[in-house]
């Protein structure tokens, strides 16, 4: 099977600019070998009938290209190094691609058969095995173009590595600016590759803790607007909100149980920060955590039956676990974090199986993930200041938030820690990203 | 954004003149107020208050930020006699309110250091309480890392941002 090495350093810089619309730059930093990675070819798509001399707004092979190298289980082909460019079938000539030492190979066509609307057909080949392994045919809008391409990613990604792909999500994070000397907050919500930036909410008093439903549909945030901190929940489609809680002293670290229900929450109303399950129908709040430590940042299992969160009871911030049945708190917390004096603000992986978190040593705050049933911590970060790592819906990817320079950024690596990418927003601080849920899925994948 | 040294003072001034409200000008505190929760030594500020200490910069009154260890919730030595100047205030006005807002540095986790802030700001009330204020005078709030008062991502802005800061309600 041929193989491609990329050793190290900068891989390439992408910025499709869409004019009127805010976008990040996302640098892609491959810092090591993706040994491993699959190599592919990503042949620009053909122009087909009715597209006249019209320019596209989105080149789809290179969104498509992105969102594989991005998984870190890819290593698409620079464009100059295709040694063909076919757009049909009869065009393909898998032999050649073997010699260039390519698994898969893909292609496409796009065509226009009504002004603004596009049909796009691509082909998806084992190039090693000679083979078609899948293709589609998908409508789009113009301005539906970049969510097509990143169907189509989620295709060729779940046919190939049998995992349901995540690039038509979007992550929701909370940016700091100064707007004539003031400071102003925003919730943000973006595709998963920094795209499309929406402000959702705008605000003079700070923002935290966002946090997606499971269903997608609302987010859960910590806002100071009335002075003092309260939980509030906001529809993404309509911007109704409304506040959830409003007790004395903290109101934080909101969490969406996995059905939907219930949050936990930290109070500390009752004499110090605890964990707390609110359901959200009946608004019965009912107490987890009784221990004079801070108690806060509780994160599910997906599962719903365990509840992770920071505790300082030991004397300083570490993860603990505990059994939750019924909103109630079944047995005492267990200590998981027992390297480094600082860890802090778990959250599980979407199969349960690891736990990623923020783990100081010496003063360096870094992403880590812990390995549930063995107890294995691997640090996947090596910068200072890092914080709030956030599971992609389908565990592949982290991201997370990072400091560059002066200014407070969002950074992805892969769960494997290969694969690192930093999103640089055009202004702002930009910090606390989280991950939605799965879309609904649009195709299935043959 | 850069920090420069212009920055800070900026941002200190603005701290210090955060709590001066309009003057008050009343002059219900004319007599030397009598203090008769004896266990608050503090009481001797028992000076009597006019109504413009609040903003004479040679007392210590002026001084609004209590600054902290990292990690920490002890108040340090230095910090307990303007605690003791603004306790002995509250004590001698009863009409007088504060709202005691805790602050952390960025370093670790977000809610975490919400957290934290409202350890300072509980660690003063708590003190001023014992020295005479009443509790019905002080509110406390957390802002955790959110609002520093320096930016910047070193020693010395981490150490002007553990803090909690008087600001008084008038």
């Amino acid at each position: 099977m041929g193989r491609l090495f990329y050793k190290g350093l900068v891989g390439f810089l992408l910025s499709l600019f869409l004019a009127g619309q805010v976008h990040a730059t996302l640098t892609i930093e491959i810092t090591e070998g993706i040994e491993g990675a699959m190599p592919v070819a990503v042949v620009p798509f053909g122009r087909g009938e009715g597209l006249g001399s019209e320019t596209l707004p989105v080149n789809i092979a290179r969104v498509v290209s992105a969102d594989l190298a991005r998984s870190g289980r890819f290593a698409p082909l620079s464009e100059k190094d295709l040694v063909a460019r076919p757009h049909e079938p009869q065009d393909v000539n898998l032999q050649n691609w073997r010699i260039s030492g390519v698994d898969t190979l893909v292609i496409g066509k796009i065509r226009s058969d009504r002004a603004g609307h596009y049909v796009i057909h691509f082909r998806l080949y084992d190039v090693f095995k000679g083979e078609k392994l899948t293709e589609h045919v998908i409508p789009s809008t113009r301005g539906g173009l970049r969510r097509t391409a990143h169907f189509i990613s989620d295709i060729i990604y779940e046919k190939l590595t049998g995992q349901r792909g995540a690039f038509a999500t979007h992550i929701a994070y909370i940016t700091a600016s100064k707007k004539r000397s003031k400071m102003r907050y925003s919730l943000n919500i973006a595709d998963a590759d920094g795209y499309n930036e929406q402000t959702v909410l705008d605000s003079p008093s700070p923002l935290m803790s966002p946090s997606w439903s499971p269903d997608g549909r609302r987010i859960v945030y910590v806002s100071f607007e009335h002075g003092r901190p309260t939980i509030n929940i906001q529809e993404v489609a309509t911007g109704d909100r409304g506040v959830i809680t409003r007790y004395n002293g903290l109101n934080g670290a909101p969490a969406w149980a996995p059905d939907g229900k219930s949050l936990a929450l930290t109070l500390s109303k009752d004499g110090n920060p605890e964990i707390y399950i609110l359901e959200l129908a009946s608004r019965k709040l009912h107490r987890i955590t009784r221990n004079g430590g801070i108690d806060t940042e509780p994160a599910w299992s997906p599962d719903g039956r365990k509840l992770a969160f920071t505790s300082s009871r030991g004397g300083k911030p570490q993860i603990y676990i505990v059994k939750v049945d019924r909103n109630k708190a079944i047995g005492q917390p267990q200590r998981l974090t027992f390297e480094g004096n600082y860890n802090a603000r778990a959250a599980f992986s979407p199969d349960g199986r690891l736990l990623t978190f923020v783990h100081a040593v010496r003063g360096a705050y870094r992403i880590a993930v812990l390995e549930l049933k063995t107890g294995n911590m691997q640090e996947l970060t090596d910068s200072y200041l890092d914080e709030s790592p956030s599971f992609a819906p389908n565990g592949s990817m982290i991201i997370y938030a990072t400091n560059v320079g002066d200014r407070g950024v969002l950074a992805a690596v892969s769960v494997d820690g290969r694969v690192r990418q930093r999103f640089a927003f055009q202004q702002g601080d930009v910090r606390e990203p989280s991950w939605s849920p799965f879309g609904k899925k649009p195709f299935s994948s043959k | 954004m850069k920090i420069t040294s212009k920055l800070i003072i900026l941002a200190l001034s603005s701290l210090l003149l955060a709590g001066c409200g309009t003057t008050g000008g009343d002059a219900d505190g004319g007599g030397a107020a009598v203090d008769d929760r004896s266990t608050s030594s503090g009481a001797s500020g028992g000076a009597a208050y006019a109504g413009e200490e609040l903003n004479d910069p040679n007392s210590l009154l002026s001084k609004r930020v209590v600054y902290f260890d990292f990690d920490s919730d002890s108040i340090k030595g230095d910090f307990r006699d303007i605690i003791k100047v603004h306790a002995g205030y509250l004590a001698a006005k009863p009409g007088e309110s504060v709202v005691l807002e805790g602050h952390a540095d960025e370093r670790g986790t977000r809610e975490y250091n919400v957290a934290l802030g409202e350890r300072r700001a509980n660690a003063v009330r708590q003190m001023l309480i014992l020295q005479g204020a009443s509790a019905s005078q002080i509110q406390t709030v957390s802002y955790g890392e959110e609002k520093p008062a320096a930016l910047g991502h070193d020693e010395e802005a981490w150490r002007l941002n553990r803090r909690v800061e008087f600001v008084y309600q008038r």
